[in-house]
C-alpha cells in the first residue's frame, strides 16, 4: 500500500476511539451541567497536572487495568465472554497470597511460585467455565458470572475461617519480608513506589502480541473468532480451544493483583482491590482486544480515576461521576467503530469502482 | 386484456459494490405475456440485477418501469406490491408446517387464514397444474413441489410478474420438463416469466425472448426461434464453452480412499448414511450424483473427519483413518474445497495470505514449528495468485473482496498445494464463472493424471458426467447405483437420483 493509504488507514483506524471520547466527553459534561455543578471545575481538576504521588498511583492502576483488559481480550478474541475476569482474579489473589504468607520457600523463589499458585488457580477457575460449555453447552456468560458470586463467597468463607483477626479486620498472613519487591520510586519516597511487578503488565501485552499474530496457537484462536465453520473445516478442534483459550484467559487473570499484593499490600484482606476484572472487561471493549489500543485505554481509565480523587477537594462534584465518563466511553467506542467501519466500506466501495470504472469489469 | 407497455422495463441500471461493479448499463424489455430468459454466466451480474428489480438492492443509476410506470422499490415489500414475485434458488419454507400455512404466511390479509385462502390456492393449483396439497406438511415434498409451491406463493401476492432465479439448478431433467409445461400455463394467463438461467439447452427450449448479460452488462438479445446454443455460448463468453471431457483413462489400482459399510447415525437415531462403501484410486476421479441433502455432504463430513462413523471404516492409503479428525486428515494429505467456500473455505475478513494459512496451519511453507511462518505464507500466496490466475489487487487484501470465481480458484490453488493424495472437491465450480470453471477443470484433469484421487460431489451432471471416471448415485444415505460415465445420460442418473420417481 503506498503511504497515502496507509496514512488513511491509521486515520480510519484511530477515528472511532477519537469520537468515543467526545462522545464521553460531551456525555459528561452534560450530566455535570444538569446536576448544577461546574463543568470547567470538572475539567480543570481532571486536567491539572497530576501529583508526583498520584503519577505513581496512575502507573500501577494502568498496569493492573491492562493486565485485566488482556485477559478479557485473550477470550473476546476468540468469541468467548470471560465476564469471569473479577472471580477469577479474586480467587487466585487469595490464593497466592495465602501461599506467599505460608513461606513454604524463600525470597524470590516464594514470589515466582506464589505467581504460578496464581496462573494455575485463576486458569482452573475459568476452565470449569470452559469445561461446562464444551460438555454441557452452556454458555460461558452465565457460568462465569455465576463463578464470580462463588469465588467472591468462598473466599471470604476462607478467609474468615483462616486468616488473621485483627480488631475488625481478617487478612492472610502477611508475606514475609523476604518476599516483598521493592519497587521503583521516581519521586520522594513519600510519593510511593511503581510496584515491580508492573513489568507483568509490558510481559503480558507483548506476549499477548506475539502469541496471537506469530503463533500457530493464536491463528487458531482468531480464526475460531473469525468463523467457527470455517475454522473446523480447517482442522481446529473448537473445543480444545474453548478450554485452553478460558484456561489461557484465566491464568492471565489471575495475575492482576499480583503487582499489587507484592509492591505493598503484602497479603489478602480489606487492602485487596475489587472491580478491575469489570473495568478490565470495558477496557478491552474500548482499546478494540488490540494491545496497544488497550495500552491507551489502560492508562486513561487509570489517569480519570486517580485525578478524580482530587475533585473533593477543589470541586462539589462526586469522584464517581468518572464512572460515567468510563463507561459512556466504552458504550460509545463500540458504536462508533460499527459507524466508522460502515462509512469506510463505502468509501472503498466507490474509490474501487472508480478504478475498475475504466476496465469496465464486473466481478 | 392487451397493452402496449412492456410488463417490465429496465432502463440504464448499474450497480456497484466494493471492489466490483456488479451491474452497468443494462438494459433489459421483457414483453407482457412471454416467458424471457436471462442468460449469462455465473458472475454476470444478472443476480443482482434480480435483486434490484424485487426492490432487494437500490441501483445506483438507471430506471425501473412495470407496466409502463416508473417504480423504484425500496423492499420485497414495495416490489409485491407491484406485482413483482421471485423464487429464489434457495427456497424460503417452513418444513414443520403444511403447504396452506406456508402459503398464506405473511400475507394473511389477502385471502384470510381459512376457506377463502385455501380457496385460493386450490384455484392456483388447478389453474397451472401444480398438484398441491394444502395440508400436507412441507418436510414430506420434494424439491420440484417446494418450487411449485415457492411459485404459488408469489401467485397468491398478486404477483404478474414472476421471477425465477436458476430453477432448474435443483431439478432433474424430467422435472425441468414439468416445471416448463407450468411456466407455459402461466404464459397462458397473462403472467410474465423472467428466466434466469445458464443453461442454453433449456432456455431455447422454454424462452419466448433472450436478453444476454456478460460482465454486468447486457450484450445483446437473441430470438429462440433461430439463435443456435453456439451464438448464444459466443455471447455470454465470447469463446467456445469449455468441456469437463477427460481423455485416457489415468485410473491406477493403488487405492487411495476406502469406504466400507459406514454407517452415521445421528443423536436422533436418524440414519444419515447406511452402509456406505466406496473405492478411490490413483488418478481415478469418483463422481457421486444425488439431490441435495440425500447425504452427500454426510460423506464428505465423513471422510474430513468432522463426523466420526458409527459404523464401518474409512481408509486412506493402507491407515485406518475412521477415528481421525480433521486436522490429522489434512496433515496426511487431503485436500478439501467445500461446498460452502465462504463459510468453510474462507475467512472472509483476513487477508488473502492468512487464508493460504487456513487449513495448513500446521505445516510448511504456512508453518514452522509453532510459528506462523509469515514470509513463506506470503510467498506462497503470491505463487498461487499467479498459477492459478486469481484476480484480486493484492495478498493483503480481505477474501470477501474477490469475486466467487477467484475465491474458488484460490481455494483449488491452496488445496492442490502441497501435493495431496486425495481431493475431496465438492460442488468445486458452484456459483463460479466459465472462465474460472474451465481453470478449475483443467487443474482437477491436471492433477489426477499425476496420480491423485479425487472425490467429486457435483449437481452439475454434464461436469460429473465429463470428470468422471466412475459415478456413484445416493439416495437417502445410501448408494444406489454404479455408472460408467461413457454410456450414462442425464435422464438415467436423473432418474437414479430420484428413485424412479418424479418428485
Amino acid at each position: 500500500m503506498n503511504a497515502s493509504v496507509r496514512l488513511r488507514a491509521v486515520g480510519m483506524a484511530l477515528l472511532a476511539p477519537f469520537i468515543a471520547i467526545v462522545v464521553a466527553v460531551l456525555a459528561t459534561t452534560i450530566i455535570i451541567a444538569a446536576a448544577g455543578s461546574s463543568p470547567g471545575d470538572f475539567w480543570t481538576a481532571m486536567f491539572s497536572n497530576p501529583l508526583p504521588r498520584i503519577r505513581v498511583n496512575i502507573v500501577n492502576q494502568a498496569a493492573m487495568i491492562y493486565i485485566a483488559a488482556v485477559s478479557a481480550a485473550i477470550g473476546f478474541r476468540m468469541g468467548l465472554f470471560n465476564i469471569g475476569v473479577e472471580g477469577q482474579y479474586t480467587i487466585a489473589s487469595f490464593a497466592a497470597a495465602s501461599f506467599a504468607g505460608a513461606a513454604y520457600l524463600g525470597g524470590f523463589l516464594n514470589v515466582l511460585a506464589a505467581l504460578v499458585v496464581g496462573i494455575v488457580v485463576g486458569a482452573a477457575w475459568a476452565g470449569i467455565a470452559g469445561i461446562l460449555k464444551t460438555t454441557r453447552g452452556v454458555s460461558e456468560v452465565i457460568s462465569t458470572i455465576m463463578l464470580n458470586a462463588i469465588a467472591v463467597t468462598l473466599v471470604g468463607y476462607l478467609l474468615n475461617r483462616y486468616g488473621v483477626h485483627e480488631g475488625n479486620t481478617v487478612r492472610t498472613t502477611k508475606i514475609p519480608d523476604s518476599s516483598r519487591l521493592e519497587g521503583f520510586a521516581p519521586y520522594e519516597p513519600r510519593d510511593g513506589q511503581v510496584w515491580a511487578l508492573v513489568i507483568l503488565a509490558a510481559l503480558l501485552g507483548v506476549g499477548f502480541w506475539v502469541l496471537l499474530t506469530k503463533t500457530r496457537f493464536g491463528f487458531d484462536l482468531r480464526a475460531s473468532g473469525q468463523s467457527e465453520t470455517a475454522a473446523v473445516a480447517s482442522g481446529i478442534d473448537p473445543k480444545r480451544m474453548i478450554v485452553v483459550a478460558m484456561l489461557l484467559s484465566g491464568g492471565v487473570a489471575g495475575l492482576i493483583w499480583m503487582p499489587a499484593l507484592f509492591g505493598g499490600a503484602s497479603s489478602y484482606g480489606t487492602s485487596f482491590q475489587v472491580g478491575l476484572g469489570f473495568t478490565g472487561l470495558g477496557v478491552a471493549l474500548l482499546g478494540r482486544n488490540q494491545p496497544l489500543g488497550m495500552l491507551f485505554g489502560a492508562v486513561l481509565f487509570a489517569f480519570l480515576t486517580a485525578q478524580s480523587n482530587t475533585l473533593t477537594f477543589s470541586t462539589d462534584i462526586s469522584p464517581s461521576i468518572v464512572q460515567i465518563t468510563q463507561g459512556v466511553a466504552v458504550l460509545a467506542v463500540v458504536v462508533a467503530y460499527e459507524v466508522v467501519r460502515r462509512w469506510r466500506s463505502r468509501l472503498e466501495q466507490r474509490v474501487v469502482a472508480r478504478e475498475l470504472e475504466p476496465a469496465g469489469a464486473a466481478a | 386484456m392487451a397493452t402496449d407497455a412492456p410488463a417490465v422495463e429496465l432502463i440504464g441500471i448499474g450497480k456497484r459494490f466494493p471492489g466490483v461493479v456488479a451491474n452497468h448499463d443494462v438494459d433489459v424489455t421483457i414483453r407482457p405475456g412471454t416467458v424471457h430468459a436471462l442468460v449469462g454466466e455465473n458472475g454476470a451480474g444478472k443476480s443482482t440485477l434480480m435483486k434490484i428489480l424485487y426492490g432487494v438492492q437500490r441501483p445506483d443509476e438507471g430506471t425501473i418501469r412495470i407496466g409502463g410506470t416508473e417504480v423504484s422499490p425500496k423492499s420485497p415489500t414495495d416490489a409485491i406490491e407491484q406485482g413483482v414475485g421471485m423464487v429464489f434458488q434457495h427456497f424460503m419454507l417452513a418444513d414443520n408446517l403444511t403447504v396452506l400455512e406456508n402459503l398464506i404466511l405473511g400475507a394473511e390479509s389477502l385471502h384470510g387464514i381459512g376457506d377463502d385462502a385455501r380457496a385460493e390456492l386450490g384455484r392456483i393449483s388447478e389453474r397451472f397444474g401444480f398438484g398441491l396439497e394444502p395440508d400436507v406438511l412441507v418436510e414430506k415434498l420434494g424439491v420440484a413441489a417446494r418450487q411449485r409451491l415457492e411459485i404459488a406463493k408469489v401467485l397468491y401476492r398478486g404477483a404478474r410478474i414472476i421471477i425465477l432465479d436458476e430453477p432448474t439448478a435443483v431439478l432433474v431433467p424430467q422435472e425441468v420438463d414439468a416445471l416448463f409445461d407450468n411456466l407455459r400455463e402461466l404464459k397462458d394467463a397473462g403472467n410474465s416469466v423472467l428466466f434466469i438461467s445458464h443453461k442454453l439447452d433449456e432456455v431455447l427450449a422454454i424462452a419466448d425472448d433472450i436478453t444476454v448479460m456478460r460482465r454486468g452488462t447486457t450484450v445483446g438479445t437473441a430470438d429462440p426461434a433461430t439463435a443456435t446454443k453456439r451464438q448464444l455460448a459466443e455471447m455470454m463468453v465470447g469463446a467456445e464453452l469449455p468441456s469437463p471431457e477427460t481423455g485416457e483413462s489415468t485410473v491406477t489400482d493403488d487405492v487411495q480412499l476406502q469406504l466400507d459399510g459406514v454407517t452415521l447415525v445421528d443423536e436422533f437415531g436418524r440414519h444419515l448414511l447406511s452402509d456406505i462403501s466406496l473405492t478411490i484410486r490413483r488418478g481415478e476421479v469418483l463422481g457421486i450424483a444425488g439431490v441435495e441433502g440425500n447425504g452427500q455432504t454426510e460423506i464428505v463430513e465423513t471422510i474430513m473427519g468432522m463426523r466420526i462413523p458409527t459404523s464401518g471404516m474409512v481408509r486412506l492409503g493402507d491407515r485406518d483413518v475412521t477415528r481421525w479428525h480433521t486436522r490429522k486428515l489434512r496433515e496426511s494429505g487431503i485436500g478439501y474445497i467445500p461446498e460452502d467456500r465462504q463459510r468453510h473455505g474462507l475467512l472472509l475478513d483476513s487477508p488473502l495470505w492468512e487464508n493460504r494459512v487456513l487449513g495448513h496451519q500446521t505445516r510448511p511453507p504456512s508453518a514452522k514449528g509453532p510459528w506462523i511462518n509469515r514470509s513463506g505464507a506470503r510467498k506462497d500466496t503470491q505463487r498461487i495468485i499467479e498459477e492459478y490466475d486469481v484476480r484480486t489487487p493484492g495478498i493483503d487484501v480481505p477474501a470477501r473482496t474477490l469475486s466467487g470465481g477467484n475465491q474458488q480458484k484460490f481455494i483449488v490453488g491452496r488445496e492442490m498445494s502441497g501435493d495431496p493424495v486425495l481431493l475431496v472437491a465438492s460442488h468445486p465450480t458452484r456459483g463460479v464463472d466459465v472462465g474460472a470453471q474451465a481453470a478449475i477443470w483443467e487443474h482437477i484433469k491436471r492433477a489426477r493424471r499425476a496420480g491423485l484421487a479425487v472425490l467429486l460431489i457435483s449437481a452439475d451432471l454434464d461436469e460429473l458426467i465429463g470428470l468422471s471416471d466412475t459415478i456413484e448415485v445416493i439416495l437417502r444415505g445410501r448408494m444406489v447405483g454404479t455408472f460408467d460415465p461413457a454410456a450414462v445420460t442425464p435422464q438415467d442418473l436423473g432418474t437414479a437420483m430420484t428413485g424412479g420417481e418424479a418428485a
